[in-house]
C-alpha cells in the first residue's frame, strides 16, 4: 500500500518535471501554426482556431527556397564532421586508455585547459588563420574547427568507457594473432558502440548547431549553414516571432530524431566511470 | 630507460594520438596562443591590418591588464559572473542529483520520463535562447500573458536589472541540468546493487543508505561533473548574448559576454584577449586548487 502511494507521488513530480522541461518547446511549436494577427494579440491560447501552415511556407520558399540549399549544407558539414570527431576521438582516447607513455598525465589536462579560453574569442586568431590557409568559405575549415570543439569531453569521456573494458580480451585477441590495431578496431569498438553513439550525438548537434565560426567564416549566402542562413534572414529583425518559431522547429526537428535515436545509449555511454575517467 | 627509447616503446600510442594532437594544436593551441600574445598589443579594428594594409598595432606591455584590473566595471561584472555561475551550478546539481535519485528507481514509464527530461539538451542553444526570450517577451510573451489572465502586472523581464538576471539563470538552469542528471544517473547506476542488499540485511534505512552508500560512491563523478559544470557555466557566452544581450547596461553581462563585445562591437581586439587570458587564469587557477584538494581524499583523474 505504501509503495503505491509512493509511485503516485513519483508520477506527479516527474511528469510536472517533464512539462517544465518541454513547455517552451510546445509553445513555440504552437506559435509556429498561429497565423501573424493571433502571434501578436494578447490572447493566450495553444492551439489557434485558426491554425495555418503560412509561416512554414514562406520560410521554406523565401529567396527561391534558398533554405534547402543551406539544409544540404548543414547535413554534409554535421555528416562529416560527426565521422572524424568519432575517429579522433577514439583513437586518442584508446591511446590514453591502454598506454602509459611520456606526457599522457599532460595530455589529458591539456584538453582540460582547452575548455578555460571563451571559444568566441578564439575566433578572431583563428579566422586569421582560415585566411592564411585559403579555408574561408570552405567546408573542410568549418569542418576541421568544429571537430575540435566536442573533442576534450568525447575523448575524456571514452577513455573512462575503454578503462571498463577488460583486457584480458585483447591480450586473449593478441594471442590469436590479431595486431594490436587490429584488435582495437574488432574488439574494442564493438564493445565499446554505447560510448561511439554518445560521441557520434555530441559531435553531430555540435556542428548541426553552432553558429559564430560558421558566421565568422562563411560569407557567400549559398555556402550558410542553416543557424547562419535563417539569421540573416528571417531572425535578423527580432520581430518577426511567427517566422522565427517556424524556422527554429524546422531546424530542431533533425536534432531531434538523431537524439532520439542515440539517447537509448547515453546513460550507458556515461555510465562506468564514464567521466569519472 | 632513455628517453628515446621510452618514446620507442609507446610508438603506436602517440601514432594513435597523433590526428588529435595535430588538430588541436592547430584549431586551439596556436589561436590561444596567438590570443595570450595579443592581448599584449593594443590591437584594434583600425591597425589589426588586412589584405592590403599591413598591420601597424604594437606592443603595450601589461597596459591592457592594467586598465582591466583598475576598472570597477571589471569587479562589478567579475561579481556577476560568479553569481551566475554558483547560481546555476548549484540548481543544476540539485535538479540534476534529485532526478538521477528518481530515475534511479525501477518503474513503468521510466525510459519515456527519461528522453522528455533530456530534450532541453538536444536543442540547438540559441533556438533555445529563442524560445525563451519569446516566452519573456514583455508584451505577447508567455509569461506575461499568463501574468495577465491572472489579474496580475506584467513583469519587465529583459529589462530590468533583477528580472533579466532571474531571465538568463533561468534559462541556463533549464538549459543544462539534463546533462548533470544524465552523468550522475550514469554514476548511481555503476553503483553495485548487492551493496544496497547488503545494507538492507543489516536494516538500513533509504535515508541511511544515501548517506553511507550512494553519496560517497557518486562523490569522484559527482566531483568531475561539478568541476566541468563551473568551468563550461563561467564560459557559458551563447545563453547571455541571445537573450538579454548583456543588457540592461551590462547588467547581465558575464566576462566572457563582455570580452565578446569588447572585440566585436567595440573592436577592441587587445583589452577583448586581455579579458579572456583572465577567464583562463581564474580557471586555471581554481581548477588547480579545487584538483589539489580532492586529490587527497579521492582520485579525480
Amino acid at each position: 500500500m505504501r509503495r503505491r502511494k509512493n509511485n503516485w507521488i513519483l508520477h506527479l513530480v516527474l511528469t510536472a518535471c517533464c512539462l517544465a522541461a518541454i513547455f517552451p518547446i510546445i509553445w513555440v511549436l504552437s506559435t509556429s501554426f498561429k497565423p501573424e494577427p493571433e502571434v501578436f494579440s494578447d490572447r493566450l491560447n495553444l492551439i489557434s482556431e485558426h491554425t495555418t501552415l503560412d509561416n512554414y511556407r514562406h520560410v521554406l520558399t523565401m529567396k527561391g527556397g534558398v533554405f534547402f540549399i543551406w539544409l544540404r549544407n548543414s547535413t554534409i558539414i554535421a555528416l562529416i564532421t560527426t565521422v572524424i570527431g568519432v575517429f579522433l576521438a577514439a583513437t586518442a582516447a584508446y591511446a590514453f586508455s591502454r598506454y602509459r607513455f611520456l606526457g599522457r598525465q599532460g595530455g589529458l589536462y591539456i584538453f582540460l585547459i582547452a575548455q578555460m579560453f571563451p571559444g568566441a574569442i578564439l575566433v578572431v586568431p583563428l579566422y586569421n588563420l582560415m585566411r592564411q590557409f585559403g579555408m574561408l568559405n570552405s567546408f573542410a575549415g568549418l569542418i576541421l574547427a568544429y571537430s575540435t570543439v566536442s573533442l576534450p569531453f568525447c575523448v575524456w569521456m571514452l577513455k573512462g568507457f575503454f578503462d571498463t573494458i577488460p583486457r584480458g580480451l585483447e591480450e586473449a585477441a593478441m594471442v590469436d594473432g590479431l595486431s594490436p590495431l587490429g584488435t582495437f578496431y574488432r574488439i574494442v569498438l564493438p564493445l565499446s558502440l554505447p560510448g561511439l553513439a554518445v560521441t557520434a550525438f555530441f559531435s553531430f548537434i555540435t556542428a548541426w548547431n553552432e553558429f559564430m565560426f560558421a558566421f565568422t567564416f562563411m560569407s557567400k549566402e549559398r555556402l550558410y549553414t542553416l543557424p547562419v542562413g535563417l539569421r540573416q534572414f528571417v531572425f535578423q529583425f527580432q520581430t518577426d516571432w511567427h517566422l522565427m518559431a517556424a524556422s527554429a522547429v524546422l531546424i530542431t526537428i533533425p536534432v531531434v530524431i538523431f537524439f532520439l535515436q542515440t539517447q537509448r545509449f547515453l546513460v550507458a555511454g556515461l555510465t562506468a566511470g564514464g567521466v569519472k575517467g | 630507460m632513455s628517453l628515446l627509447s621510452k618514446i620507442r616503446r609507446h610508438r603506436l600510442a602517440y601514432l594513435l594520438i597523433l590526428p588529435t594532437a595535430l588538430v588541436m594544436a592547430g584549431i586551439v593551441f596556436y589561436p590561444l596562443i596567438r590570443g595570450v600574445l595579443i592581448s599584449f598589443t593594443n590591437m584594434n579594428q583600425y591597425n589589426m591590418g588586412s589584405k592590403f594594409i599591413p598591420p601597424s598595432y604594437r606592443f603595450v606591455g601589461l597596459q591592457n591588464y592594467v586598465k582591466v584590473l583598475t576598472s570597477s566595471q571589471f569587479w562589478d561584472i567579475l561579481g556577476q559572473t560568479l553569481i551566475w555561475t554558483i547560481t546555476n551550478v548549484f540548481f543544476h546539481f540539485t535538479i540534476g542529483l534529485a532526478l538521477a535519485l528518481l530515475l534511479n528507481r525501477r518503474f513503468r514509464g521510466r525510459a519515456i520520463y527519461r528522453t522528455l527530461l533530456l530534450i532541453p539538451w538536444a536543442v540547438p542553444t540559441y533556438i533555445s535562447a529563442f524560445s525563451w526570450r519569446w516566452l519573456f517577451n514583455s508584451k505577447y510573451g508567455f509569461f506575461n500573458l499568463a501574468l495577465k489572465a491572472l489579474g496580475a502586472d506584467p513583469i519587465p523581464w529583459l529589462s530590468h536589472q533583477v528580472w533579466a538576471m532571474v531571465a538568463v539563470i533561468a534559462t541556463n538552469i533549464w538549459l543544462g541540468f539534463p546533462f548533470m542528471m544524465v552523468v550522475l544517473l550514469g554514476g548511481l547506476q555503476s553503483i553495485p546493487r548487492e551493496m544496497y542488499e547488503a545494507s538492507e540485511v543489516d536494516g538500513c534505512g533509504r535515508i541511511r543508505q544515501f548517506w553511507t552508500i550512494t553519496l560517497p560512491l557518486l562523490k569522484p563523478v559527482a566531483l568531475t561533473v561539478t568541476l566541468l559544470g563551473i568551468i563550461w557555466t563561467f564560459n557559458m557566452f551563447n545563453i547571455i548574448y541571445l537573450v538579454t544581450e548583456g543588457g540592461p547596461h551590462h547588467q547581465t553581462d558575464i566576462l566572457a559576454t563582455f570580452a565578446f563585445i569588447e572585440a566585436f562591437h567595440q573592436w577592441r581586439f587587445g583589452m577583448a584577449t586581455t579579458y579572456a587570458v583572465i577567464i583562463l587564469s581564474i580557471l586555471l587557477s581554481f581548477s588547480f586548487f579545487y584538483i589539489r584538494t580532492l586529490k587527497g581524499s579521492e582520485e579525480i583523474y
